[in-house]
């Protein structure tokens, strides 16, 4: 039974949750704003693992009841006011996101931990700030009910994200800053004129009104087309991906784990969420070969420049563009072909859970990357040796989350291809299946030849150059069991992603 | 064609100058003003989709006008943002520009943690 | 044709003109006086397209704090070396077809409107009268829209933050490189002595009318950071650092009683950010009187840039 026939757009009980689940981060980043340095931390271990708590509960609601949470905010129902929906897609990632968040929090204290008492100081002052407006930003995009909120959302997002790729003040990352900066403003300003036509077609912006009264003519195709390739630009999608790499190796390992793990998957959301929710009839065969084909484009890229980079940081953040290929490849297989419309099916869980798993395992590998810097002074991949015998725990935590990003069973990454090659057969697309593989295989050479490095004798004595706490390791080490126990959800609400969708048949639901 | 359509089009004109300076001009802070250019012009298109649907007495509809309000004071952020990019830039390294000296990274010790 | 349809026409063609210019000017400072006249160009524009809060908001922030902010960066800009290369010609061409099909492509969009034009301004003058409010735009902004005007605050304090930490570290909670000029008895001071106390009572009367005709608290706001700008740089008044508390107080006020009013509305009304029957107008003319300190400030402190040093000179 399609939930927007059952439900009217009403609060329903429990909605209050959506609207916390926005205010207490906007409230951190206000309180920590105007208390000073020495609190952001404080407030910030406050918020972070009570979101976490709010993400779950939200979760468990609509897993149990099977509907979707609505609030209506200020009372003004669309298409005058502006709605809050939490369908199964939106609980799935905020839990996920909390998850990451709360544990780079834990990894963060090393770097950015402030002692009460000490004044307040430039990079951990920022640092908790925009952690919390990340994680307040995310919730929202999860959350919103309307395009132009998402707007808001997207560029509250990206201004969180900037500052953090130059938060050490070199030269190289206040560059890579600036590049990263305007694409993304040139990916919000298209997303906006496509708003812009929306609204002069359909006098609304919120999903499921528009969802109703969408249908092909120019503005609307135009305004598809804009906001795409503008998301595209934000998601850093082949071809526009030239500013992810400096950006996210550049920044502190903190800051990396966020920044791949969680912001680039803000603006991917908004993607599914326009196209399969609100225009799931227009995208079309043409349009779904092509977004397949540039995830197709994205993973071979990614995968072959990443086997060529020297320094680990970087090789990471290539992997990023390759494993963000991967999520695009759900469009052509989520494509119903009898009726040319996008649904949620296998194809869209497979993504989900794609996306999702990527989250913890790159978050993980860029938490052990930057304690190898610490320990080494470096990252240069060709002289790693040595370091699995000087950090065990690290090295135990990267190639778990490679054996998920690779797609190992029981990783989520394992489960995640498995629904997708699933797809794959059952569309007979088997095109995207070898594409699926390949990008496997690259990147099992290319996390073969960092573990190697890693476990090979050093040339020379190694000298440690810091100390690495333990809890820093634990850190890495949850997130990449997370992302290797990811797999098991299959066991559980793994079809929570049904739940809400608007569409009336729902093919290939487990 | 009214006046509102022929302000839509000027927007869309704008847009197409504003994203060509955007990509073709190579110093950062030609690309902000030509961000603005662009910017300008997207809220032009609003204010058409605004004007053209004009009802109950007023002179436009004004959710698309509360929209642009909106936009304007984000765009400025951004502006402002992007500018602190380049003076630091130029205070860090003398010139301001977006082309890397070497893109294979550096590797000097430079804390990076 | 009406002369008021040649004016329109003229408007345009002089807004496109000098929008080509600021992209091909070779000169730097060219091009950012041209985005000026630009500004104002558009404010009158968006006065022919009814929307006199957006012609505001337009010339305030649009043409004024951002013309502003680029002239000062250009000025710095002066003393940077050399330049890049010139992108190469076949990448100039490329580029200028993509962009001529893309301007294309709205223009299509834009003269096929859909039939009947669909609008919700019957939807916003049926419901304005409940909230007291007689200017549909701040309507929007603060009774149907709310979640995106307070979204919005948070926006604007985080792009601070993050024009603040790229100061050096030695510098941190130090004082805003703002350009001051201090020369008693010049033009500029004169000005400065002359222009704040109207500025101020101006910028009030456009938040407090703004209720009932255009104006509000950005506009308002506005005005204020510009008055408080021009204290700064003509030497009157001392650029404050920005560890100082009243400032980060100031910030946050205005978001900070927004979002308490909103929670309150979840107790004493039926919603978040909705308002108690009877009671929206005087909580919304707070909220915005609250929102003009704190976007004065804000904006004044973006134009002011990054702690530069960390004593007074």
């Amino acid at each position: 039974m399609p939930d927007a026939n059952v439900l009217p757009d009403a609060t329903t009980t429990d909605g209050a949750l959506l609207v916390l689940a926005i205010v207490l981060p906007a409230a951190g980043v206000l309180l920590s704003f105007v208390l000073g340095g020495r609190y952001a931390e404080r407030i910030a271990s406050v918020l972070l693992p009570s979101g976490f708590i709010l993400a779950t509960i939200i979760f468990a609601d609509v897993w149990q009841s099977g509907h979707r949470l609505v609030y209506i905010v200020g009372d003004w129902k669309p298409p005058l006011g502006i709605a809050l929906r939490a369908d199964g897609l939106s609980a799935a990632m905020m839990v996920a996101m909390a998850i990451v968040i709360c544990a780079v929090a834990v990894f963060a204290h090393a770097d950015f931990g402030t002692r009460a008492g000490s004044p307040e100081a430039r990079a951990p002052f920022a640092f908790w700030i925009l952690l919390m407006a990340i994680w307040g930003a995310m919730n929202t995009v999860f959350l919103g009910g309307d395009l132009f909120t998402l707007y808001v959302a997207i560029e509250l997002l990206t201004f969180a994200a900037v500052p953090l790729v130059c938060l050490d003040g070199r030269a190289e990352t206040l560059q890579a800053a600036l590049r990263y900066l305007l694409f993304a403003l040139l990916g919000s300003i298209f997303y906006l004129v496509g708003t812009a036509l929306l609204y002069g077609s359909y006098a609304t912006l919120d999903i499921v009104l528009l969802s109703r009264r969408i249908h092909m003519e120019p503005a609307t195709l135009a305004a598809a087309t804009l906001m795409t390739v503008g998301l595209f630009a934000k998601t850093a999608l082949f071809p526009l991906h030239l500013w992810l790499p400096p950006a996210h190796a550049g920044a502190p390992a903190a800051a990396s784990a966020v920044l791949s793990a969680v912001v680039v998957k803000g603006s991917f959301f908004i993607v599914v969420r326009l196209w399969f929710d609100v225009m799931p009839g227009m995208l079309g065969p043409a349009g779904a070969q092509l977004f397949g084909a540039l995830g197709a484009a994205a993973i071979v890229f990614g995968n072959v420049v990443a086997l060529r980079q020297q320094r680990l940081k970087l090789l990471i953040a290539y992997s990023t563009v390759a494993q963000i290929g991967y999520l695009f490849l759900m469009f052509p297989l989520a494509l119903d072909t009898v009726s040319a419309q996008l649904h949620g099916s296998g194809a869209l869980t497979g993504g989900m859970l794609q996306a999702i798993s990527h989250a913890t395992a790159k978050a993980a590998m860029f938490m052990a990357a930057g304690l190898i810097y610490v320990a080494l002074g470096h990252d240069r991949i060709a002289e790693l040796g040595g370091i699995a015998r000087a950090l065990p725990m690290t090295i135990f935590a990267f190639g778990l989350g490679g054996v998920s990003l690779i797609g190992l069973p029981p990783s989520g990454g394992f489960l995640a291809k498995w629904l997708l090659l699933e797809a794959t057969v059952a569309t007979a697309q088997w095109w995207w299946a070898l594409v699926i593989l390949a990008g496997g295989l690259f990147t099992s050479c290319y996390m073969f030849i960092v573990l190697a490095r890693a476990v090979s004798p050093p040339s020379a004595p190694l000298k440690l150059r810091g100390a690495v706490p333990r809890y820093q390791e634990a850190a890495a080490l949850t997130l990449a069991l997370i992302s290797l126990l990811l797999g098991l959800v299959a066991l559980g609400p793994i079809d929570i992603v049904e739940v809400g969708r608007l569409e009336s048949t729902m093919v290939g639901s487990r | 064609m009214n006046a509102a359509t022929l302000f839509g089009l000027c927007g869309a004109a704008l847009v197409g100058f504003g994203l060509y300076g955007l990509v073709t001009n190579p110093e950062p802070l030609r690309k902000i003003l030509a961000f603005n250019l662009l910017g300008s012009g997207v809220f032009l298109v609003f204010g058409l989709v605004s004007r053209r649907a004009a009802a109950s007495g007023l002179g436009g509809d004004p959710v698309p006008q509360a929209m642009v309000i909106t936009a304007i004071v984000v765009a400025f952020a951004a502006t402002a943002m992007a500018i602190a990019l380049v003076l630091r830039l130029l205070q860090e390294t003398g010139r301001s520009t977006l082309h890397v000296d070497n893109p294979g990274g550096t590797d000097t010790d430079r804390g990076n943690s | 044709m009406t002369i008021l349809s040649a004016f329109d026409i003229g408007l345009v063609v002089l807004i496109l003109g000098i929008g080509a210019s600021t992209i091909a000017a070779r000169d730097a400072f060219a091009a950012v006086i041209g985005y000026v006249v630009y500004g104002l160009l558009l404010a009158i524009a968006w006065v022919r397209l009814s929307a006199v809060d957006v012609a505001l908001t337009e010339a305030a922030i649009g043409g004024g704090m951002t013309g502003m902010l680029l002239l000062g960066a250009v000025a710095r800009l002066r003393l940077a070396e050399g330049n890049d290369v010139r992108t190469s010609l076949p990448t100039r061409l490329a580029a200028g077809v993509m962009c001529a099909l893309i301007a294309a492509g709205l223009a299509i969009a834009i003269l096929s409107p859909p039939d009947p034009i669909p609008t919700l301004a019957p939807m916003v003058m049926e419901h304005l009268a409940q909230s007291g409010l007689g200017n549909p735009v701040a309507g929007v902004l603060f009774v149907y829209r709310a979640l995106d005007t307070l979204l919005e605050k948070v926006v604007l304090i985080l792009a601070l933050l993050g024009v603040w930490s790229l100061a050096p570290d030695s510098v941190w909670g130090g004082i805003p490189g703002l350009r001051v000029y201090a020369r008693p008895g010049s033009t500029l001071t004169f000005l400065a002595q002359l222009l704040p106390p109207v500025g101020i009572v101006v910028a009030f009367y456009m938040c407090w009318v703004g209720a009932k005709e255009p104006g509000g608290a950005f506009q308002g706001g506005t005005v204020l950071a510009a008055m408080w700008l021009l204290v700064m740089i003509a030497g009157l008044k001392r650029v404050p650092s920005i560890s100082q508390s009243w400032l980060r107080l100031l910030l946050v006020v205005g978001p900070v009683i927004f979002l308490a009013i909103g929670l309150a509305g979840m107790v004493l009304a039926n919603a978040f950010l909705d308002y108690p029957a009877g009671y929206a107008k005087p909580l919304i003319v707070a909220v915005e009187v609250a929102l003009t300190l704190s976007i004065g400030v804000a904006l004044g402190m973006l134009a002011s840039g990054p702690p530069e040093r960390v004593r007074q000179p």
